[in-house]
């Protein structure tokens, strides 16, 4: 499983229009501007094929920061 | 007996819906990124009193016309939709009349969705190889625009009308392999129309918020993004292996891999799981949207008219939603 710091750095690589520097371990990404229902499919997408782990709509909709959806990630 | 695909054609509406139109219609929406995400810049709509039926009824008129067929050879008609003409009788019977075929025909719809094109080969093959039928017409058309909410701008920007026409026949373009096929039941709440049937009969006018921030109608077609999303990842890389599998093929062997046009977003993401060159990933959804059943047939119709598949190629199709049913054949 890859750091903390890794997969955030991978998440930032998913947003277009939000700098780097935003998204951080304790961001709130419900309140990002560019926080979307397309922008969590990429999410989704993303932890598949680097993780081959599925996030649920539940899952984004419970966890509040990236730190606690990579904490949802590495308890599956 | 082997079986072939030998002839296919399709039609779209006349009325083209792009993307310029869907902004003004929603002006929050940011046009470009929809549609560098979602893959469609146009997609055709249904006239208002245009049915699957209609539509699937010009799709076959142009196969006949475009491959010289007469229609006195035709001796099973198979129509998949969700939008049938009536609840009774089938619109394959109704076909069988405005198309001229003979009364010795058969004829039935099947109820299926993207997955739809890949079943109904598979019915065709068993059809023709069980000596049931020779020239089997199959049929697939939706009208899925009628279905989605006003307000539904996600799965707007998604879908497009649209039907296709395909003989399988004893002889023709490509033989007809082996299949894989596959159902998750459990998850038909992700992409449902919940009344209008038997199950609930009148227009409920009820909606919700899902957990994803989607509204769930009851009157209006609804998809949880996010589940579908998840069934396909996990799903089609499996389908694909078993089907390789299944035909004794390797990944390397196949040219060209034509999956269901889901949405780009969607055919991205398969591909890079499923860990296929882009360079033999087939993808044709920008002028056509996703028209469901429909899609594989018009992309391989597309890729065949491209020159990018001849005869002689090893051809993976796949199909895969609403159900959730999945499947998957190779041609060669």
């Amino acid at each position: 499983m890859i750091t903390l710091d890794e997969f955030i750095k991978g998440v930032a690589d998913q947003f277009e229009d939000t700098d780097p520097s935003e998204i951080k371990a304790d961001t709130c990404y419900h309140e990002l501007e560019e926080w979307s229902s397309l922008v969590a499919m990429t999410l989704v997408a993303y932890v598949k094929i680097e993780f081959n782990q599925t996030l649920s709509g539940a899952d984004i909709q419970k966890a509040r920061t990236f730190e606690d959806l990579y904490k949802i990630i590495c308890s599956k | 007996m082997k079986t072939f695909i030998k002839a296919i054609s399709y039609y779209l509406p006349k009325r083209i819906q792009t993307n310029d139109a869907l902004v003004s219609k929603f002006p929050e929406w940011n046009a470009a990124k929809v549609s560098e995400k979602v893959g469609v810049n146009s997609r055709h709509i249904s006239a208002s009193d245009e049915t699957a039926g209609d539509m699937a009824e010009k799709a076959a008129r142009k196969l006949f016309f475009e491959y010289n067929i007469n229609p006195e050879d035709i001796d099973f008609i198979l129509f998949c939709t969700q939008s049938p003409d009536y609840f009774l009788p089938s619109t394959s019977c109704v076909l069988q009349n405005r198309l001229g075929l003979k009364t010795t025909c058969g004829a039935f719809d099947f109820n299926l969705g993207c997955s739809g094109a890949v079943y109904g080969l598979a019915i065709a093959k068993g059809m023709i190889t069980s000596r049931v039928a020779r020239n089997v017409l199959l049929l697939t058309a939706e009208t899925y625009t009628k279905y989605l909410h006003p307000s539904d701008k996600s799965n707007q920007s998604i879908f497009g009308d649209g039907a296709a026409a395909c003989l399988i026949s004893y002889d023709g373009l490509f033989e007809i392999g082996e299949f894989v096929l596959g159902t998750d039941g459990s998850g038909a709440e992700n992409l449902i129309l919940r009344s209008g049937a038997a199950r609930c009969k009148q227009s409920t006018g009820f909606s919700e918020m899902d957990e994803n921030g989607y509204t769930r109608w009851d009157d209006y077609l609804y998809m949880n993004g996010n589940a579908i999303f998840n069934f396909t990842l996990s799903t089609v890389p499996h389908l694909v292996s078993e089907t390789l599998l299944v035909n004794s093929l390797s990944k390397e062997e196949v040219d060209y891999f034509v999956f269901h046009q889901a949405n780009k977003f969607m055919l991205d993401s398969i591909r890079k799981v499923c860990k296929i060159p882009e360079t033999r990933f087939y993808n044709s959804i920008e002028h056509t949207g996703n028209t469901v059943s429909s899609t594989v047939l018009i992309a391989l119709k597309d890729a065949i008219q491209a020159n990018l598949i001849t005869p002689g190629m090893k051809i993976m199709l796949a199909g895969f939603g609403v159900g959730l049913s999945y499947g998957a054949c190779i041609l060669r």
